[in-house]
């Protein structure tokens, strides 16, 4: 009496909309059971995690500026994802920017001025260019998979931020510390709300959502761009060239998470450190996919997605919980999703089935 | 000579977690399914391998313990990309995510604990031959164990009928299915499979190489196993060389500094994955013959059309 | 000839249906030991529904079958093999990366010796004029050849009844006559052989008696040599065959479409290279490539509209000019509109509505894109006048293109670049899998868009339909063009020939004497 799937007439709208709302459900009935296992009391720990965090207005900000990053990657990741374009390496293109942006503050440290901001937001996304720029290189001239290449210079972008503060960027002031100096005021971005640490990347993050959005919807190029991702034939027919598509999209994605990085050393951090990112550009993945690939939705899942992150620190605090229950939720709810996915081509059926074998 | 012994020692170890992986993934494969999952996998074995191993003592049922783990966690890709129709890529990695979120949770406990190491078995009599016998014959069970692996798998694939339908399997989908083939079951299994050597490759790395557990101690071999299959054009005797070419440039990473070559640590760790680049970048220019040897449904999903 | 009286299959009130339509409706078959069956009928005529009961995929709903004198119960393929009852499809289940012996291998029930199993292969192939090596690797092997693979394996079982569906569809006319040779030769061995096809001059070649099916009902049984071919297409068809009148050809127009000494080396390990193509088209005549599948007509098509350019740009010209190194949205510019055989993957995109499919060829031409953004509006009414206009059946234009039947789509797809008004068209199986109605639609806009001045290229497997609306034709075979003819001066034969790669005149001459 197992359950059948049946493949329906049309693919179901409504559960676009639905399955990412049934995909948070079965992971918090998960995460209840998980919290149950290890002797913490459920409701407890879910008031923590997704409550106390945005009880307050320093909370709600807090979301923003957690949420900035995830943001601004998500959106640039789904346009590539949407074309096939497989950029795994968002976190290494996040560390690039954050290098070249933290490098250019060193650089002008001594200096004022108003240009100092946007050189250093341009250097970020610079680097990150340079870093996606080598994967679309290596993939259209050697096929060689984005994937894998995108990754692995993910792993050589943590070493080179690690070369770098324990080298050449390092404070000489630090007593040796690994870490760069805290950056001077004209190097930091201007906060939009006293008291808080909200600052203008929060702003920039909206307006890469309606850019996205833009760009999709409107475009020749968001047209080009699911052509290739649903019938890569199809665009070679219509003339669009796939090698185009795969620089552009990698490039935008590149330097956007580049731009990323630097917003959070100009940010939050001010200064460069060994570790600049809890993993941004991976959840950021998570994100594109919650978010269905759409610009809105992965405003949504960017909000979402950056709650549990503020949770796992605030449930660290109050319950002991360990911070690594953020990573399994946000696994889990992918998971989850990609699941619950199924009931858009397919009907689920119970008891036997009435026409042929 | 005492320089080079230790280096060829290096090798083996460092060659022995990603030898696994790679050819369980290449089982995997081979059957039509791509697992962007090793990562995780291999590195639940790792944790949960070290919490056996500490908890019982016994480094066969953290091994057996390893495996499991790596195929229960491969079981929950094969659920959703068979029963759910789940697209391969992104959950693949989703189970990448989750298996480092779920190991860095389950192995809170475990950090900083000690543990020896599993022990050198010697082959009597041959591991007396001077130099030879202690490289090739005073090894711990895994190393041996992954050699009979490759063997094993190479007997498999091209020597029995169910290599051969797993061969077909992963050729045509469709063909395989109007013949009366359970493609599902198949690729379950070899799915399966894959878990299982991933997980084992993971313990590896807790267990021998450096036995202890940290955070996300696979620091990216799953991906680097991943490449090997691209590298050895899903073939089991280049699968043998790719993992030992890799534990060479790890060797390079080691001792280089015991040599004195003033390279700052970074870069020299940077090494396995610029050769990771290098190696793919090789092989795949040639269109043409990845085309010819890389199972033509890889990747591709399978629907049952009436 | 000699038939033993007991039948060996019979089959009773045979009845199937599916949501909105009945494929089955009270069927009647009977076939003795040793005769060739026919069955015959249209797309759609219940045909493959029929032989999929008595081959076990498919489970009836109502009616009796009787093999060899006893009431059966066909569980499954597996079990009608058992019984005895063998078929070869009409698209082949081989893997191409393995060996002819293991792909007959794991076709078969059972046995895993390579070696034994090598042996009888070329035992088989050789007593029944199927040459093949059981170590070659499928993806080496042509057509006809991967063909033999698959009868070979059914033989292997030593079936007493043998169903072919559509089997001589990818061959050449040489290779059916090779084909039919081996058939008669196992009927008089006493091998039933249940023959589905709705070639005619095949079935009165062959067969002994027919069956022919319509709209799912049996219309009646007949024997072969008391009929014509038009009586049976009467009854196939159940109206008077339309004569198809040929338009006059708009009296030679200047060359707008030509190919010199094109040569394209494959991308694809698999594909074919085109040698030498020499092509000329001239505006207002409708010109035919006939060709088995897998030829290098793809390659060609590709090569002409552009997604594959060329090294050297007079190697293609549009009206003399040079267009080799230009791509697909140049030549668009200059004219050319091209179908490609692929609908869904090619031609149209599965996932996306048929507006934006609209779009896809449509909107440099048309104008499309208004200060770098597009015009959804615009695309909606063009997509629109193409559904109203070729009777496509959607409930919108909304829906994604692969919820279309594929006869729908094609005409979408045509639909979509004849309204473009293109001064060049390439058309690559234009009616292949499309019912008898949208094909006849399909056929006469092709015909008008030459009788409007455009030039017109046709590359397709029936030569049927070249026949009927080309004014010459020609042959692709390994990548090669023959030489082309008047549509007027040959026969069906020599284009058999020329798809055989004979291209020089006097060979053919001679052959057709031999």
């Amino acid at each position: 009496m197992l359950p059948r799937l049946i493949k329906r007439q049309a693919p179901s709208r409504a559960m676009v909309y639905l399955t990412p709302v049934l995909a948070l459900l079965l992971t918090l009935i998960s995460s209840i059971f998980l919290f149950w296992i290890m002797g913490v009391s459920p409701l407890a720990a879910l008031h923590a995690f997704f409550i106390e965090p945005i009880s307050s207005l320093y909370g709600i900000t807090e979301l923003a500026v957690k949420a900035t990053p995830l943001i601004l990657i998500g959106v640039a990741l789904s346009l590539g994802f949407r074309a096939g374009v497989w950029n795994i390496g968002a976190e290494g293109q996040l560390i690039l920017g954050g290098i070249f942006g933290g490098a250019t503050a060193l650089f002008f440290y001594e200096k004022t001025g108003f240009y100092i901001i946007p050189l250093i937001l341009i250097m970020g996304v610079l680097g990150g260019m340079l870093w996606s720029g080598i994967v679309a290189f290596l993939k259209t001239r050697f096929n060689a998979n984005e994937i894998l290449t995108s990754l692995m210079l993910s792993y050589v972008a943590g070493l080179l931020l690690n070369l770098m503060v324990h080298g050449p960027l390092r404070d000489p002031d630090g007593m040796n510390f690994p870490e760069s100096r805290l950056f001077s005021d004209s190097a930091i971005l201007p906060i939009l709300y006293e008291g808080t640490r909200l600052h203008l990347g929060a702003m920039i993050a909206l307006l890469a959502v309606g850019i996205g959005w833009i760009i999709l919807s409107r475009t020749l190029l968001g047209y080009q761009i699911k052509v290739m991702g649903d019938a890569p034939a199809a665009g070679e027919y219509a003339g669009f060239s796939q090698s185009k598509i795969i620089w552009i999209t990698l490039l935008i994605s590149g330097g956007v998470a580049g731009l990323a990085g630097a917003i959070e050393v100009s940010g939050p951090i001010g200064q460069l450190l060994p570790t600049i990112s809890p993993g941004y550009g991976f959840t950021a993945i998570i994100v594109a996919y919650i978010g269905r690939l759409h610009p809105l939705g992965v405003l949504f899942a960017a909000l979402l997605l950056a709650l549990t992150y503020l949770g796992g620190e605030t449930a660290q605090m109050k319950l002991s919980l360990p911070v690594a229950v953020t990573g399994v939720f946000q696994g889990l709810l992918l998971f989850f999703l990609l699941a619950s996915d199924v009931l858009i081509q397919y009907r689920i059926r119970f008891g036997k089935q009435v026409v042929m074998t | 000579m005492e320089i080079l012994i230790a280096a060829i020692l290096t090798i083996i170890t460092a060659a022995t977690p990603l030898l696994f992986a790679a050819l369980g993934e290449m089982v995997t494969e081979k059957s039509g399914v791509l697992n962007l999952g090793v990562e995780g996998m291999m590195v639940m074995g790792a944790v949960i391998g070290f919490i056996v191993v500490n908890a019982t003592g016994s480094a066969t049922l953290a091994v057996i313990a390893s495996m499991l783990a790596g195929a229960i966690m491969a079981a929950l890709f094969a659920v959703l990309v068979l029963l759910f129709h789940a697209s391969q890529v992104p959950t693949g990695l989703a189970l990448t995510i989750f298996g480092i979120g779920l190991s860095a949770l389950v192995g809170q406990s475990m950090i900083g604990v000690a543990y020896d190491g599993i022990p050198k078995i010697s082959i009597p009599l041959l591991a007396s031959i001077p130099i030879i016998g202690d490289i090739l014959f005073h090894q711990d069970a895994l190393v041996y164990l992954s050699i009979i692996m490759v063997f094993a798998v190479m007997w498999f694939m091209n020597k029995t009928r169910a290599g051969l339908v797993v061969r077909a399997v992963g050729d045509s989908h469709d063909a395989a299915h109007a013949l009366g083939y359970s493609v599902n079951k198949i690729r379950f299994l070899a799915i399966l499979f894959g878990g299982a050597m991933s997980g084992i490759g993971g313990a590896y790395l807790s267990l021998a190489y450096s036995p202890l557990w940290v955070e996300e101690m696979t620091a990216g071999r799953g991906w680097i196993a991943l490449a090997l299959v691209v590298f050895a054009s899903w073939r089991v005797s280049r699968v043998l060389l790719g993992a030992y070419l890799f534990g060479g440039i790890t060797i390079l990473q080691l001792h280089a500094q015991a040599l004195g070559i003033g390279i700052p640590s970074q870069i020299m760790s940077m090494l396995p994955y610029l050769a990771t680049i290098l190696v793919l970048l090789i092989i795949s220019r040639d269109r043409s013959k990845i085309k010819l040897n890389a199972p033509a449904s890889l990747g591709k999903p399978f629907h049952v059309s009436r | 000839m000699t038939q033993s009286s007991p039948y060996l299959l019979e089959l009773t009130g045979m009845c199937k249906a599916f949501p909105g339509v009945i494929a089955a409706d009270e069927v009647d078959l009977k076939i003795r030991a040793g005769e060739v069956h026919a069955l015959l009928g249209e797309n759609g005529a219940g045909k493959s529904t029929l032989v999929k009961m008595i081959y076990g995929i498919l489970e009836p709903d109502d009616g009796e079958i009787r093999f060899n004198g006893k009431v059966v119960t066909i569980k499954s393929p597996a079990h009608a093999r058992e019984l005895g009852i063998a078929m070869v499809f009409q698209h082949f289940s081989l893997f191409d990366s393995l060996t002819v012996v293991e792909n007959i291998s794991l076709g078969m029930d059972s046995g895993s010796d390579l070696k034994a199993l090598a042996a009888q292969i070329t035992d088989v192939s050789q007593r029944y004029g199927l040459p093949l090596d059981p170590h070659r690797h499928v993806y080496t092997l042509s057509v006809g050849e991967r063909q033999r693979i698959e009868i070979i394996r059914c033989l292997l079982q030593n079936p007493k009844l043998l169903i072919m569906d559509e089997p001589t569809s990818v061959l050449t006319p040489q290779e059916v006559q090779k084909l039919f040779v081996t058939l008669k030769r196992l009927s008089q061995e006493g091998l039933a052989i249940l023959y589905i096809s709705h070639k005619l001059d095949e079935i009165k070649a062959l067969c002994h008696d027919a069956t022919i099916l319509r709209l799912g009902k049996k219309i009646a049984t007949v024997s072969v040599e008391n009929e014509t071919t038009a009586s049976l297409a009467a009854m196939m068809m159940g109206e008077e065959l339309k004569a198809f009148t040929h338009a006059d050809k708009v009296n030679n127009g200047a060359v707008r479409l030509e190919a010199r000494n094109l040569n394209v080396k494959a991308t694809d390990p698999l594909g074919i290279s085109l040698k030498k193509i020499n092509l000329e088209v001239h505006a207002g005549e409708v010109v035919g490539i006939a060709g088995v599948a897998g030829n290098g007509q793809d390659e060609l098509l590709t090569a002409l509209n552009g997604e594959n350019i060329s090294q050297i740009a007079d190697s293609i010209l549009i009206a003399a000019m040079p267009v080799g190194k230009l791509g697909p949205n140049q030549r668009r510019k200059l004219g050319l509109a091209s179908v490609p055989e692929k609908r869904l993957g090619h031609g149209a995109m599965p996932d996306m509505s048929l507006v934006e499919n609209a779009f896809l060829t449509a909107y440099e031409r048309l104008g499309f894109i208004k200060n770098g953004l597009i015009n959804f509006r615009k695309t909606k009414a063009y997509a629109k006048n193409v559904i109203d206009d070729y009777a496509v059946k959607t409930p919108s234009s909304d829906v994604p293109a692969m919820s279309l039947s594929g006869g729908n789509l094609q005409k979408f797809i045509i639909g979509r670049e004849l309204k473009q008004n293109p001064g060049i068209l390439i058309v690559s199986q234009p009616t292949w899998g499309v019912d008898a109605g949208a094909a006849q639609t399909i056929r006469e806009a092709i015909r008008a868009m030459a009788a409007n001045g455009a030039a017109v290229l046709v590359i397709s497997q029936d030569l049927d339909e070249l026949m009927e609306i080309t004014d010459r034709i020609g042959a692709i075979c390994g990548g090669e063009l023959s030489k082309f003819y008047p549509v007027d001066n040959i026969t069906i034969e020599k284009i058999g020939l020329l798809m055989a790669g004979v291209t020089d005149a006097e060979d053919m001459d001679k052959k057709s004497a031999a």
